[in-house]
């Protein structure tokens, strides 16, 4: 089943059009990966399901009900975490959580386990003073321990690592790819390394539209064939084996490389390459990296 | 109702911590002080003066303290109050937009009016303790130093400067939800007030609008009647309510 719905959605700002007629969906139990450039539209599609901006055209299904502007009904299964999570500055985040817990309707009992838990999640657990002097990533901690207090069926994080240092990006993405068992992650990013990392599906967002999705897998393979790169010890035996099996690009002093290739290729060079008793230091295929295809998709 | 608790918990713990309710405080209460203090301090600087006054001409002759001159002065003061008190929260609900607080508290699924009203209530709890400190203050010297009974309808033309007090702080949750920032909605309750006042210079509006029940010397001399300020007090009363539900109404709608 899918969690999230979005179909023919449209949006303008003045005289800009930031989503043209976008449609995706997102099955239950996976990590679904919003990739596009800065100012995409991946925030404002984010805020209509959420029911805090009004979409022009199009209707949106959480959990299959349908998302209303304003007062949203279709919350209660979401998660939020805001690219900037701000927060009650004058509160600790203990009584933080207790305050979520208390307006989503959770019980005595079940706030203060679940803050615990969560806490020690993000690894917050022994921090008692107030939000107010939180650094960025201990507010992006705390804003993941808030989104999922409620245990949600969908987590929504706005470029939830885009602002922080690698050790506070690794961590983050490790709380991410940890909860997956009982959430459905839906996190947006223009880093590319992140979706790769945990992401099982993933959509790119170009000119308001979904301009390339599916599993990490199938887009990948949206490529015909992959390149093969071969290091040589020497120059020379670059340039002779250049000579031979036309076709290849210098990409180094001593290395070729041959784009979109079949494995068939791969083999015949291989066979070339005993045939004229070439040795050679390295032989690679490289897989399509996700910022190729994002600088594809984007026309660059 | 586990809303609503947890939200005016929170608004009540922000005004305890930010030191709003302390300063709030000390003002209400120096203000119920300073104003048999300032009746009382009266004569004696005129004393001091006289001679100044003495020698252009004019004569001082027996000055008169009651507690007139101190309810006076409580009412010429209770609008320095009023204006503090405005400027004070007029930020109440525009810090959380900028801020960007709302978000996690809406999409926690909290309803949106519980969110207007627990900041109405807020204020207005404030405002009804705070005034009923500076009254009950000013009331007890008054009382122990002249007679209370001397001036007429002070009930009722303090209740005039609470209810108008009410009015205003539900102008500032509809200019809150109108408006993106603290200073646009000050502007805003204060045109509110000058609109009401410059309609009363009109005869035909003079007895309808709120500003009308702000006339505490005509009432405390008993130039005028309370009953005649029945047709106001109902319409500060409804435009307080309608404040109320148009701001709920536009909450709803709003982009956050």
């Amino acid at each position: 089943m899918n969690i999230l719905e979005i179909s023919h959605i449209t949006k303008t700002f003045g005289a800009k059009k930031v989503l043209n007629d976008l449609s995706f969906s997102v099955p239950e139990h996976s990590v679904f990966g919003f990739i596009g450039q800065n100012g995409a539209g991946k925030t404002t599609t984010m805020k209509i399901i959420l029911g805090l901006l009004k979409s022009d055209q199009g209707e949106v299904f959480v959990n299959g009900e349908k998302v209303t502007f304003g007062q949203n009904s279709t919350n209660k299964y979401i998660g939020y975490l805001p690219d900037v999570p701000e927060f009650y500055g004058f509160m600790t985040p203990r009584e933080y959580l207790t305050m979520c817990g208390q307006i989503t309707g959770m019980h005595k009992e079940e706030i203060s386990k679940k803050s615990v838990e969560l806490l020690k999640l993000v690894g917050l657990e022994k921090e008692n003073k107030r939000i107010k002097g939180f650094s960025r990533g201990m507010k992006q901690r705390l804003g993941i321990a808030q989104a999922l207090l409620n245990s949600p069926k969908l987590l929504i994080c706005d470029e939830p690592t885009s602002a922080l240092d690698p050790m506070g990006r690794k961590e983050v993405l490790d709380i991410l790819s940890s909860v997956k068992e009982h959430t459905t992650v839906v996190f947006s990013t223009h880093i590319l390394s992140d979706v790769e990392r945990i992401c099982d599906r993933i959509a790119f967002l170009h000119e308001g539209k979904v301009a390339l999705s599916g599993t990490l897998e199938e887009i990948r393979n949206v490529r015909n064939g992959e390149s093969i790169e071969i290091e040589f010890f020497t120059e020379q035996d670059a340039d002779i084996f250049g000579s031979i099996c036309p076709g290849g690009k210098k990409s180094g002093r001593t290395k070729l490389l041959f784009q979109k290739r079949t494995e068939r290729d791969m083999l015949d060079i291989m066979k070339c390459l005993s045939r004229n008793q070439i040795p050679i230091l390295r032989l690679e295929r490289l897989e399509p990296t996700l910022e190729d295809l994002f600088l594809e998709v984007i026309g660059k | 109702m586990k809303q609503f608790t947890a939200f005016i918990k929170k608004e009540f713990l922000e005004q305890v911590r930010s030191g709003r309710f302390m300063i709030l405080g000390i003002l209400f209460c120096l203000f119920g002080i300073m104003n048999p203090a300032t009746a009382k301090m009266l004569p004696w600087l005129f004393e001091i003066m006289s001679e100044q006054l003495a020698e252009n001409g004019m004569l001082i002759t027996g000055i008169e303290v009651d507690a007139l001159t101190s309810w006076t002065q409580f009412f010429k003061n209770m609008p320095i109050l009023l204006i503090v008190f405005i400027v004070m929260f007029s930020s109440i609900l525009t810090t959380e937009y900028q801020k960007g607080t709302l978000i996690n508290v809406i999409t926690k699924g909290m309803k949106r009016w519980k969110i207007l009203v627990s900041k109405l209530l807020i204020m207005s709890v404030f405002w009804t303790v705070g005034y009923g400190i500076t009254f009950g203050i000013t009331y007890g010297y008054n009382a122990y130093f002249w007679d209370n009974h001397i001036v007429q309808n002070l009930f009722f033309a303090a209740f005039g400067y609470y209810l108008v007090g009410l009015w205003l702080i539900s102008t500032v949750l509809l200019a809150s939800v109108a408006l993106r920032s603290a200073s646009a909605v000050t502007i805003f309750v204060g045109a509110a007030f000058v609109i009401s006042y410059l309609l009363s210079f009109f005869p035909v509006f003079r007895k309808y609008v709120p500003t009308f029940i702000l006339s505490s010397n005509e009432l405390m001399m008993g130039v005028v009647d309370s009953s005649q300020c029945f047709a106001a007090v109902g319409i500060t009363i409804f435009l307080t309510a309608l404040n109320g539900g148009l701001a709920v109404l536009f909450f709803n709608k709003r982009m956050i």
